[in-house]
Order: C-alpha cells, then structure tokens, then sequence
C-alpha cells in the first residue's frame, strides 16, 4: 500500500535509528512510503499551547500535502506525539466548516487546501488495521520466541479516548501487546505501560520528569521485561538517551534497552540489529541480541 | 459517610430484568493496622443500575461496614469518585452493564480514588490533597475597584469561555488520575488549576496577572503539567483541566509576557522560534535556549551551561554511541526553503493578527455531518452545560 509518510522531527534529529528502520521494515510489508519531506513539525501540543490557530493552521498544510500525494491510501505516522497532536488539530479543522473555511484562507497562497476527513495512522495502527496480524505473523522470519517485551505506548497515542476513536469495538491501546504477540514475542504487563515517560517537562522539572522515567524502568525490570517498545520518539529519548539520569534520578541501576516499534517489527522479519540502528542505542540492547549471532536471545534457533 | 445509607430505594423493581453482579471492592480500614485487601460480594439489580447502587446493596445486605461516600446519586454533588476496573468515575454514573463489560474477568473492580489518602476502604481524604490545593489558587472573584452599583456587565463570549472550567463538580477524579501528581505530590493539579482559570478567564477579576505570575513562577504550578491527557479522559463532567492548564499558560506567556523561573515561557518560545526558523525542530538547540533564551548565544549562558554540565554523563554516551553526531548537533535539519518560507509566512500572517482565535469544541460542539465521525453528541450550539457529560471534553 502506499502511503503518504510523515516522520516526524525527532525520526530525523536525535532518534535517527527510528527513520531508518522505518524505511528498512516498509519494504517487507508492501508500504510505499511517499516521504512529505515539505511538511511542517506537528507542534507537539506547545506550539498549540502558545496558538492553537498557529498549531492547527501548518497541521492543516500537512494534511493538504498529504492529500495531493497521488494514489496514497491514507497519511501515516512513526510518532505517538505526532499522532496525538495532529488527531487533536484535524478534530477542530473536521468539526467545524466555517473554522476549515478560515484556516484555509491562510494556506490558499501555497496552493494548498485541506479536504475534511483525512485518515492519519501511526505505523502501530496501520500494522493492524490495514496490514493486519495474520499477515505480519505469515511474514515472521525470527519469531521473538522468549524475548519478553514490555510495552511502552505514550500518552499521546492513547488518550483521550474518544479523539483517538478508542473503544471496546477499535481498542487501539491494546496494539502493542497484540503486536508483540503476533511476532512471537511475551507481552510483560507492568505498571507504567500507559503513563507519561515524563519527556514534556524536562526542562522544566527535570527531577520529576527523570523520576518518571527511572519508576517505569524499574516497574519494566521488577516484572522481568528483556527489553521495551515504543511507537514514540519522545519518549525513547526520556527512557533511553537519559536512561543514565533517570537512572541516577531514582538510586537504581537500570540498563532496560528500549527499542522503536520498527526496529522490533524488523528483527522478526528478519532484518539485522545493525541495519536497524540498534547499535546507536545509549542502552545496548544486548539482552535483546545476540551480537554474535544476531540471533534474537534464547530465540530457538 | 460510611455507613449512613441503609437504603429502602436500591431494591429491585423489574424482577424480571434482574442479573447477578459480582463486585470486587477494596477495604481498607487504617486504623485497625490491617493491610488493604479484596473482598467480593454479588449483588442482583437490573443492568441499567449503577455501581453505587450494587455497592449500596451489598452493604445493606452483607456487610454494613463498607466505606462509601454519596449523596445525590444523579451525578451532579461528585461524593462518590472512585475507581472502576481501574478507571475513575463516579460510581452512581457508570452502569453495572458497562463496568461488567470493561471488568478483566467479569467481576466489577472498585477502588478508592488515587493520589489521597484512604480514610476507609473507598472513601478518601479529599480536604488533605484535592480541598487544600483548591484552597491554594484563591479560589474567589477578586473584585476591580470600585464595585459598580449595580450588576457588573460582561461580554457573553468571556463568560462562555469560563463556563467549561464552571461545569466542574469537585469529584476529585481528575485529581485521582493525575500522573504528575503521582510522582509529584506538590503539583497544584488539575481540579486546582482549572478552577484557576475560571476566576483567571473571568474579566471582573482585578488580579489576572497576579494570579498568572503565582502559577506560572511556582515550580509546581501550570509548567508542571506533562500533557498526558489523564485528566481529560477522567472527568465526568467534560471540563478537560489540561485545555484549562494550556489556556492559563497562553495567557500567562503571550498575553500578560510573564518569564517564569521554571523554563515553561522560554521553552514554549524556543520550540516556536525554531520551528519557524527551519520548518521542523532542531532538538540540539532546543535545550539551551529552553534555560538561556530564545537566540543563538543562549548556549553560553550559565544556565544552559550548568544544564549541559549535568547532561555530561548523557551527551558522552549519546556521541560515543553515534546516536548523536556533532554534526548533527550543531547542523540543524530543515526542509526545503520555499517550503520554510511557507511555514514563516503562516507564522507571521497569524501572529499579526489582533486576536488570537481559539476554537472550542465543549463550547461549539461539532457541525451537524461530523457528529458521528467522532462518536459524539453535538451540544446544542451555544447551549454549553446542557449534558456536558455528553459534550466533547476538550
């Protein structure tokens, strides 16, 4: 399928291993990804914060470019946070035609117009309401037989419930389990899966921001998780690039590899750790591979 | 309080629609020195009933020690939050049909509200943590001077701007949920800092900057909030205390321009500035400005430089793992130029204008054709508090 593809700044900036594995995984699932390489940052809720007009106008630019990419099924995400705040703008722009009519005003100049009703899903929901888990389990290569895997969703992309279109009938924050099992893997429940890893405030109260991290962490590794996937760039970088603060934020040794929902998704389809950037991880996955083999751990071989 | 409610009402009427229901409660009783722990009892009402009243029945007919408080059971005095299946609610809003339904194991959950201390088994302690942090933002009108004679004439589009903040019934359910607080106790939180706004939003108020300088510069006030939506998805009621907490902040930093001490303003301005600078964010340089302002040189100020001397052990490892190349630190990732040129003209054409536009959904409600969309019941357009259970929560 093809898709038009929003990234994310993040992807791009400091979790470049998460952009990467994205392009390495889309291939083996038959998504063409038609980069929106003009596109805009979502804002991530602070330039709403600061002008909701503002926040929705270049989401609203970001729609339009996706609407123009020919023959694109729909707009897909690699962002928890991207997913949230631009399910949060477009609620506004599709609600209500007037404010669509003024908002599109301002895009006029470029040429551009955004046409209510646009479908926006991040690689998670896309993987199983488009590609389905029949089909990603029929294209496992290295099930993840052993490796217990702790989810780590980001609030973003699971509430509020009824923006996202959550329901019993739609439970999309249920995905990641459903994903982690169809690729062979055990799903660790702990504690933290569904809270905030922390990352929107830490420069404004690091300690408290770490400490959330460094508690879900430590929940993670009290339930015995190998490792933790994340659909959310932002809270990779609170959970693994300052996993060493939040580590000494909270008085505990903690080493938990956190990986990206792509890179996860790959290693089953066989790709390697390299390939997906895993080495570029502050927290080595090494309970995650096995770097001699590129086995995925205790997997049967 | 417990044990005040032996009650004739809660017995069945439609025997013939009548279903067991299990309840699985929580009791705890801290003054007997006992730890908490689970006791389950099934109660027979209609499906259409609520978890209070299951509960009620189970405490007039097996046990009249169970911990409950409640009043007028219509889901508008907010005594009885509590959690169900892990989710806060007010027990006498939530259908057995429904918590069966969401239930693990079709046993009802019901627990007491998080983030207060438990009195006794689902009763908390709200005046410890929910009454006293109300209490914390002047929760009054402070009238301008002098008092006019007669009524105070406001215009009808301020006052709608208020009227979510106003729909609040003080349930403590936002305050339960709220995972700031979780891990910092001090934080003002939801409830408080909604119930903020409504005085903050209200143009009879003489002290909006006073209020807004308070909650912006304690390190526990508005920028303690970490979006996670929580509370939204919590209240009953539709009052949304993280929009509230977003709008304080608006008008803490872009209209009255207060620069608080916790990095909230400079962090809000730099990510702007930088976005429409390069189209996207540039993280690297982000992080110091977010401490030493929004301009290049804000890298060599002592903020931003303490800031880096703590991020050491971080940036080390993050180079030596070449998840971060200096060169991409230093170079900022953009997108084409015309497309930037874009993004800046709708920046500039914006924040020219004379007035901000802010669009509320609690207050507009959908137009006709999207309400299904969303699964949602459009209110009556400028009818806000009619149902707002039934209104969007934004």
């Amino acid at each position: 399928m093809k898709v038009a593809y929003w990234p994310g700044c993040v992807s791009r900036g400091f979790t470049p291993e998460l952009h990467g594995s994205m392009d390495k995984v889309a291939p083996l699932l038959d998504i063409e990804l038609v980069e929106l390489d003009r596109a805009s940052c979502c804002g991530a809720g602070v330039i709403a914060e600061h002008n909701q007009e503002l926040a929705d106008t270049l989401n609203a630019r970001t729609f339009a470019l996706a609407q123009q990419v020919d023959g694109a099924e729909l707009m897909m995400n690699i962002c928890s946070t991207c997913q949230g705040a631009q399910t949060e703008c477009q609620e506004r722009l599709d609600a209500n035609a007037e404010y669509r009519t003024h908002v599109n005003g301002t895009l006029a100049d470029e040429g551009l117009s955004y046409e209510k009703g646009l479908t926006n899903k991040n690689f998670l929901w896309l993987l199983v309401e488009e590609i389905g888990l029949d089909e990603l389990r029929s294209r496992v290569r290295r099930p993840l037989t052993n490796l217990k895997v702790g989810p780590f969703y980001g609030c973003y992309i699971v509430r509020p419930l009824d923006r996202l279109g959550i329901s019993a009938d739609l439970p999309r924050d249920t995905y990641l389990a459903q994903v982690i099992e169809a690729l062979g893997g055990t799903v660790i429940e702990y504690a933290g899966s569904h809270k905030c890893c922390g990352f929107p405030i830490i420069t404004m109260n690091k300690e408290a921001s770490l400490k959330q991290a460094g508690r879900h962490l430590g929940d993670a590794i009290d339930a015995d998780a190998d490792c933790l996937v994340t659909p959310c760039p932002l809270c990779h970088l609170n959970l693994d690039l300052q996993q060493p603060l939040a580590a000494r934020t909270v008085g505990r040794q903690l080493g938990m590899p956190v990986l990206h929902l792509p890179q996860l998704v790959g290693l089953a389809l066989g790709l390697e750790p390299k390939e997906l950037g895993m080495s570029r991880h502050v927290v080595k996955p090494t309970t995650v591979i096995d770097w001699t083999t590129s086995v995925v751990a205790e997997a049967a071989a | 309080m417990a044990g005040a409610f032996p009650d004739p009402n809660v017995a069945v009427e439609d025997k013939g629609n009548v279903q067991p229901f299990t309840l699985r409660l929580r009791r705890y009783n801290p003054e007997s020195g006992d730890a908490p722990y689970w006791e389950e009892h099934t109660v027979e009402l209609e499906p259409h009933r609520s978890v209070l009243e299951g509960i009620l029945q189970a405490k007039a007919e097996f046990d009249g020690s169970i911990g409950i408080r409640c009043s007028c059971r219509a889901a508008i005095c907010g005594s009885c939050g509590v959690r169900i299946n892990g989710q806060p609610g007010l027990a006498c809003h939530t259908h057995l049909q429904d918590a069966q339904r969401s239930a693990r194991d079709g046993t009802i959950e019901v627990e007491p509200m998080g983030n207060m201390p438990v009195i006794k088994d689902l009763i908390v302690d709200m005046d410890a943590v929910h009454w006293s942090k109300i209490q914390r933002v002047t929760p009054w009108l402070i009238n301008k001077e002098p008092i006019p004679e007669r009524e105070y004439v406001v215009d009808r589009e301020s006052m709608v701007d208020v009227t979510q903040s106003m729909a609040c019934i003080q349930c403590g359910a936002c305050v339960s949920d709220c995972l700031s607080m979780e891990i910092d106790p001090l934080f003002i939180g939801p409830a408080a800092l909604a119930k903020a706004y409504r005085f903050v939003g209200d143009p009879r108020d003489a002290q909006q900057y006073e209020r807004l300088n308070d909650l912006s510069q304690d390190p526990h006030g508005i920028y303690d909030c970490t979006h996670c939506f929580k509370c939204i998805d919590a209240c009953p009621k539709g009052v949304a205390p993280m929009s509230q907490i977003m709008r304080l902040r608006r008008r803490a930093g872009s209209d009255q321009h207060i620069t608080d001490r916790n990095n909230g303003v400079r962090h809000e301005k730099a990510f702007s500035s930088l976005v429409r600078q390069h189209g996207i964010l540039h993280e690297a340089e982000l992080l110091p400005r977010s401490y030493g302002g929004d301009s290049w040189f804000a890298k060599f100020h002592p903020a931003a430089g303490l800031e880096l001397l703590d991020s050491l052990p971080v940036i080390t490892r993050a180079l030596a793992r070449r998840k971060v190349t200096p060169k991409g630190a230093l170079g900022p990732h953009s997108i084409p130029k015309d497309a930037v040129k874009s993004v800046q003209r709708i920046f500039d054409e914006i924040e020219e204008r004379d007035k901000r536009l802010e669009l509320n959904l609690y207050i507009t409600g959908y137009d006709e054709d999207s309400g299904e969309q969303h699964g949602q019941t459009a209110p009556e357009e400028g009818q806000p508090g009619i149902e707002p259970e039934e209104s969007p929560a934004r």
